[in-house]
């Protein structure tokens, strides 16, 4: 077994697509969650529409691949004023529960019997069912040769290697907007209605709409990330959408820091180096079977979360003086 | 007992009875009633409260003053009622658009944003910000003139409270006083007509609840209008021009202070008692049918935090 092989395995995931996948969907759930105090528990539902809206859209009704994407982010935002409408002018709780189930019915529904000519049913939509897949204009766009590429100890086969630049260019420019927006007064009155919102009521702000607004952005931002993913696997199916996503999404938020703008970014390349190097380190030593690795590895970084909690509780780039407060 | 002001001056000629009409009202309140279930919180036949005054609202714990701030600043819904505030018809609106006409509250329990820093919250408070619009906030150049000013005036309210020094700590590092006094100090940020405080001086150590009420006798000299709640009767001897009485949800008396002092319901409902714990009495409004259950708590608040003010209560000491 050799160190530098996990490693660089590690590292290969840590800057690849999946990882761009769950740096989106963190960043979604970092304006939700980080800022506005909104408890998404649902976060793969609004991933679900956003890689559905776009496949359906290009390989089922044969639209260009533009308004696939605006497709997938519009069915974002419709699911966001579906659940933000009835349940923000409650309490957070309420939230989080109808997310959760939400997200749940959406994946038993694309997975169903009757919308298996619109959803591939348990099979899901490959790119090109008997005619132009979703990925064929992705894939005319791709400005790389075809080929494998070397850089150190990171190695892409071209397709991998565009759609990650177009990930991180994604991953960069939703931190830019994340950024900027909450450095602004629009940013002041969502971190206080994280921190109470009937203050930021008594002082004349309509905390209504200001969630609302962070429910839409966030998950689009969701949205895009499920876009990112059918892209990066030229297909995709209902069972990929499992909660559990929304929980790694969280733990990839936690660890990198809520409420900072890079912490999903880089909590996103940890967990996925983690998750990588754990499953090589335990193929490498070969003490296991290979069908138990799977759980085994999830339970080795769910170990290494709760030490880095107990000693970082902030998170890598989280504010301590933050998290020391008790609200 | 205070000097005069111009508003007891107004105010001297109007009688003290419940309901009375003042020579120039800007809120006036109709028959608000709130029922929870089968108790009945609130039950204001009319009430009027004179611009410029510092009215003080006092009575017993329950006697629903917390729910009748509640309902005024649209924070909850009454089940029947009306009241006008500056001429506009505020029955259904919502709290933001009651803050937005002027009329601004603070909570018994203190609210300060504790993840922001003392300059954010009170950044937080001015309105019609520019910035605060999600597509305009990301044009800076949009609304960096008006945050500039808006951070000024923030500095100069900071500087009038004595909490300059405090500016950039986060809220949740202040003290309870001075999270009232941040709480206070927001609210003028609102540019308010009016202010509602509920319970300013509650769990505030003596020398600042002197720095407080210097604070609050000041608003009318703004233009503003102050309706408090208060348990402390020397406080609120020494600051109102008119004093309202609740008791299990309606006014049972009005009227200026030497006169309310001196109103036998009043002496033998709440301010003459003696015993410590005034949960212990619950008086029974003049012409009132079959008494109605004492309301705790109103729904907004919770005893959360109320640790906070464990300093023994303002009115178990004697008047």
């Amino acid at each position: 077994m050799d160190i530098t092989t996990i490693l660089a395995g590690g590292l290969n995931t840590a800057v690849g697509p999946t990882t761009v996948v769950f740096a989106l969907a963190a960043i979604g759930l970092n304006v939700h969650y980080g800022y506005t105090g909104l408890l998404n528990f649902g976060q793969v539902g609004f991933m679900l529409v956003g890689a559905y809206g776009m496949a359906i859209t290009v390989s089922i009704v044969g639209l260009p691949f533009w308004v696939g994407i605006l497709a997938g982010l519009a069915a974002a935002v419709v699911l966001a004023l579906l659940l933000g409408v009835p349940t923000l002018r409650l309490r957070a709780d309420y939230l989080a529960i109808s997310t959760i189930a939400a997200a749940e019915i959406l994946r038993f529904v694309f997975r169903s019997g009757p919308f298996v000519p619109i959803t591939g049913g348990p099979f899901g939509i490959p790119s090109g069912p008997g005619g132009p897949g979703f990925t064929q204009t992705w894939d005319a766009l791709n400005p790389f040769p075809p080929g494998s590429y070397q850089f150190g100890w990171l190695s892409f086969t071209h397709s991998r290697l565009w759609v990650t630049v177009v990930g991180w260019t994604l991953v960069a420019l939703a931190s830019l907007l994340v950024w900027a927006l909450t450095r602004s007064p629009w940013g002041r009155v969502v971190k206080s209605i994280r921190e109470d919102e009937d203050a930021a009521r008594a002082l004349g702000k309509n905390v209504f709409a200001y969630k609302m607004q962070s429910l839409v952005l966030g998950g689009m931002l969701g949205g895009l990330a499920g876009i990112v993913l059918a892209l990066s696997q030229a297909a995709l199916s209902p069972d990929q959408f499992l909660p559990q996503l929304t929980f790694f999404a969280y733990a990839v938020l936690i660890m990198g820091g809520a409420a900072s703008v890079l912490g999903p970014v880089v909590g996103a390349m940890l967990f996925w180096f983690l998750i990588s190097s754990v499953e090589r380190f335990l193929l490498g030593t070969g003490i296991m079977p290979t069908g138990t690795i799977g759980p085994t590895r999830l339970a080795l970084v769910g170990l290494l979360l709760i030490v880095l909690m107990a000693f970082r509780p902030q998170g890598l780039l989280g504010n301590k003086r933050e998290m020391m407060l008790d609200a | 007992m205070r000097e005069p002001t111009p508003a007891s001056t107004a105010l001297a000629d109007v009688a003290p009875e419940p309901g009375v009409a003042k020579p120039d009202p800007i809120l006036v309140v109709d028959g608000v009633r709130r029922s929870f279930g089968g108790l009945t919180a609130v039950d204001v036949e009319h009430l009027e409260l004179q611009r410029g005054a510092i009215t003080s609202l006092i009575g017993p714990n329950g006697a629903g003053k917390t729910t009748f701030f509640n309902l005024m600043t649209g924070f909850d819904q009454p089940n029947a009622g009306t009241w006008q505030f500056a001429g506009d018809d505020l029955a259904g609106v919502p709290a933001h658009r009651v803050a937005r006409s002027g009329m601004v509250r603070t909570f018994q329990l203190t609210k300060a944003l504790t993840r922001l820093t003392v300059l954010e919250n009170m950044k937080l408070g001015a309105t019609q910000q520019r910035g605060e619009r999600m597509l305009t906030s990301l044009w800076p150049p949009a609304w960096k003139a008006q945050e500039r000013a808006i951070e000024e005036r923030a500095d100069e309210l900071l500087v009038r409270f004595k909490m300059d020094h405090m500016r950039d700590e986060l809220g949740g590092t202040l003290s309870g006083g001075q999270r009232k006094l941040l709480e206070m100090a927001r609210a003028l940020m609102v540019e308010p007509v009016m202010v509602m405080l509920d319970e300013p001086m509650a769990g505030v150590n003596p020398a600042l609840t002197q720095s407080l009420l210097q604070h609050v006798k000041d608003l009318p000299s703004f233009g503003m209008t102050v309706l408090f709640v208060e348990h402390d009767m020397d406080v609120v001897m020494d600051i109102s021009d008119w004093i309202v009485v609740m008791a299990q949800g309606q006014i049972i008396a009005e009227g200026p202070p030497d006169v309310v002092s001196k109103d036998p319901a009043v002496i033998t409902a709440y301010i003459g008692e003696e015993h410590g714990d005034e949960s212990r009495f619950t008086p029974v409004p003049r012409g009132a049918g079959a008494p109605v259950a004492v309301i705790e708590e109103a729904p907004v608040d919770t005893h959360e935090g109320e640790d906070e003010h464990s300093g023994p209560h303002a009115e178990e000491r004697e008047p």
